[in-house]
């Protein structure tokens, strides 16, 4: 029986457990389109490509799982390019297949000919250009493979139409993947563990430095066993959040620019940093120079080229974070440090993470602290997008769960946040999902509201609106004597009426502290659609900041209510 | 310092362009890349001049190491090996000088190829001193044009182990 080069393309996805494909059509797509029909899996369409990037990124976070997008070729192709790099910089699995023009007019400035082969080498695991359909089932299991082992991240297939449009005589599947020059390593040199144990054994003030990577390989609870077993504190970086507990008495929420106080005056006390799936990012360390002074570093990493990058470490290991510290765990012995855990404590007491008064007027951390609260003990996702409410809704959050907080780190990529919530949406329907956003963020992508409407995702959008690119305009008011300059958004429509217009969907709008309880109770519950609007003021401010050239320590603190 | 990579890869579409754009985008500086298939069709071999200090030279393979298409790497400068480099050049020469460039052409042991009205071509094979020096060397006659291959290196002895 002969078969098509897209229904081989859909064959081997669905041989790779693909249940939903996040995409958007067009000529170059046709026949994968159409094969697409007789699938099982279910397709959503998005109304921009990059939303079906983030969306896949949302799900895969959810699921553990790669997520798929499609799109076509030439502008198809390049809406995608922000959201694979997003995904890139974040390391999360996507396998992004796009459409191509015709191989015999490739190279010939085609109608929406693009060369995305070239463009995305930067910002892909790997890519493919697929010459023959027969090659489709094998670099299809390539593209998984890579997309999801060793350090993960998303792999593009582009296709060219005569490619996926061709007959071939059979579908032979492919379940095994040779890929010489592709070897990641798993488990960290025993030696270098030993080393490790030592060092834990002699240190007296141990600090844990958790990252994405210990959600990438589902090492959370290796975690917090190391971390009850030697009594360390543990901060997470942005990505890292959810890794650790943030009820934990061990815990230290997030460290960096915008960490709390006490996790960045840990860092810089410590005698033993453990950096674990990580890679000391700039927004972490700020003035590396100045970084954990009194530290040695120790660099748990799956990708080798993190390790040494950006600092120099005492100690590297090079393997799968959760395997390194399931070896490392038959090696240490409990420990106490009680002046340590007690200087921890007093870090806590003396520099809080603190906004001031919550209930004479609106504030958004007060918003975000009363959404954690009402979401405590539900299974709750929440995606963010990139700006001040980011980082408020990373610092108020209390995340206690891994994958429960989804946001773009690497990349800073503003419009992550309602589309990843689709994603989540459509790989835990069950969940409640919660985009965190702004005004300026959500204006990327609200066209999205019309795919949640369409699939019946009852996503929750609390959209905190001050009518300024808060972020930025943070930036000038810290960094250029507070001259604002393109940040002031005069045009913003009525929010709640907006997305009153969609199909089963609802907004309210909060204006004083005491409705934030109530709305927010009910906005959880109507399992619509639902909008929140939040008017916040525009002279908030994300605190503590760290400025770029300074140590942890440098930090510009919350000055208290004027 | 400058440092002699030889790094095996799959002999396939934009992999040479995955190499290149890994350089230029991470801000390392090659000095030279050559490359050919080897005794394998579906290998080819690329030899990376590429100045930097260790630091730069480590992030350099580890970044290399990445990608899916290179399936090994050495670091050549510190280990016992034979460097070639080959470059033609055509030089200007008329009856008055011709005779001055073949002896320079002898002690080089570098070879005539062409000869024109008023120029010749001459293929010279070494180590990169060698080939700057009958360069050097052949300057003031004029130089019309030259081309190098930059350098291709195998490791000395048995084959190159991991």
């Amino acid at each position: 029986m002969s078969i098509t080069g897209a229904e081989a393309l859909i064959k081997s996805l669905e041989a790779e457990g693909v249940e939903v494909i996040f995409g958007y059509p067009g000529g170059a797509v046709l026949s994968i389109y159409d094969a697409l029909r007789e699938s099982s899996i279910k397709h959503v369409l998005v109304r921009q490509e990059q939303a079906a990037v983030h969306a896949a990124s949302g799900y895969s976070r959810v699921t553990g799982r790669p997520g798929v997008c499609l799109a076509t070729s030439g502008p198809g192709a390049t809406n995608l390019v922000t959201g694979i790099a997003t995904a890139y910089m974040d390391s999360i699995p996507v396998i992004a297949i796009t459409g191509q023009v015709a191989t015999g007019m490739v190279g010939t400035d085609a109608f929406q000919e693009v060369d995305i082969f070239g463009i995305t080498m930067p910002i892909t695991k790997h890519n493919y250009l697929v010459q023959k359909a027969e090659d489709l089932p094998r670099i299809v299991r390539e593209a998984f493979h890579i997309a999801k082992t060793g350090r993960p991240g998303p792999v593009l297939i582009d296709i060219p139409r005569d490619v996926s449009g061709v007959l071939l005589e059979k579908y032979e599947p492919v379940t095994q993947v040779d890929l010489r020059g592709y070897k990641p390593t798993y488990r960290g040199h025993p030696s270098q563990i030993r080393n490790l144990a030592q060092m834990i054994k002699e240190a007296e003030k141990p600090l844990i430095y958790a990252g994405g990577g210990i959600l990438r390989s589902g090492a959370h609870e290796e975690l917090l066993a190391l971390a009850e077993r030697i009594n360390a504190p543990v901060t997470t970086t942005l990505l890292g959040l959810g890794g650790f507990p943030e009820n934990h008495p061990l815990s230290l929420g997030m460290l960096g620019m915008h960490g709390t106080p006490y996790a960045n005056l840990a860092v810089q006390q410590c005698d033993l940093l453990i950096g674990l799936g990580v890679r000391f990012d700039d927004r972490v360390t700020l003035s590396v120079e100045h970084f954990a002074p009194n530290a040695k570093v120790v660099h748990v990493d799956i990708d080798p080229a993190e390790i040494g990058k950006n600092v120099l470490v005492d100690l590297p290991i090079v393997g799968d974070v959760r395997l390194v510290l399931e070896d490392l765990l038959g090696l240490v012995e409990e420990k106490e440090h009680p002046e340590w855990i007690e200087e921890i404590h007093r870090l806590k007491k003396e520099y809080p993470l603190t906004y001031g008064d919550g209930k004479s007027k609106l504030r958004p951390q007060y918003i975000l602290e009363k959404l954690a609260e009402l979401l405590r003990g539900k299974e709750a996702i929440v995606t963010s997008d990139v700006g001040q409410h980011q980082m408020w809704a990373a610092q108020y959050g209390k995340y206690v769960k891994p994958n429960s907080f989804l946001t773009s780190g690497g990349l800073g990529t503003m419009g992550y946040g309602v589309p990843a919530a689709v994603g989540a949406q459509v790989g835990a329907p069950k969940a409640t999902v919660v985009a965190v956003t702004g005004d300026g963020s959500f204006q990327m992508h609200m066209a999205e509201l019309a795919t949640a409407t369409e699939n019946n995702l009852p996503i929750k959008i609390l959209l905190f609106n001050n009518s300024y690119l808060g972020l930025v305009k943070q930036l000038q008011h810290f960094f250029v004597e507070g001259r604002y300059t393109g940040v002031e958004f005069t045009g913003n429509p009525d929010f709640v009426r907006l997305v009153s217009a969609y199909r089963n969907a609802c907004g309210y709008r909060i204006t004083k502290p005491e409705e934030v309880e109530p709305v927010l109770k009910e906005a959880l519950h109507n399992g619509r659609l639902t909008l929140i609007e939040c008017v916040i003021s525009d002279q908030e401010l994300v605190y503590p900041v760290v400025p770029n050239d300074k140590g942890l320590d440098q930090m510009i603190q919350f000055p208290g209510e004027e | 310092m400058k440092h002699t990579l030889s790094v095996l890869v799959e002999n396939k579409p934009g992999v040479l362009s995955r190499i290149a754009g890994l350089f230029a985008r991470r801000g390392y500086n090659i000095d030279s890349l050559a490359v050919g298939r080897t005794e394998d069709p579906a290998v080819s071999r690329m030899t990376i001049v590429v100045e930097g200090d260790e630091r730069v030279v480590e992030q350099v393979t580890k970044q290399l190491h990445k990608l899916v298409d290179v399936i090994k790497l050495w670091d050549m400068t510190n280990e016992e090996y034979v460097d070639r480099e080959l470059i033609l050049i055509k030089v200007h020469a008329d009856p008055a000088t011709r005779a001055e460039i073949m002896q320079i052409v002898d002690i080089f042991r570098a070879r005539i190829v062409d000869i024109g009205r008023n120029s010749l071509i001459i293929e010279c094979t070494g180590d990169a001193g060698k080939i700057n020096a009958i360069e050097s060397a052949l300057r003031p006659f004029g130089l019309r044009e030259l081309v190098r291959t930059g350098k291709i290196a195998l490791a000395r002895g048995q084959k190159q182990k991991d």
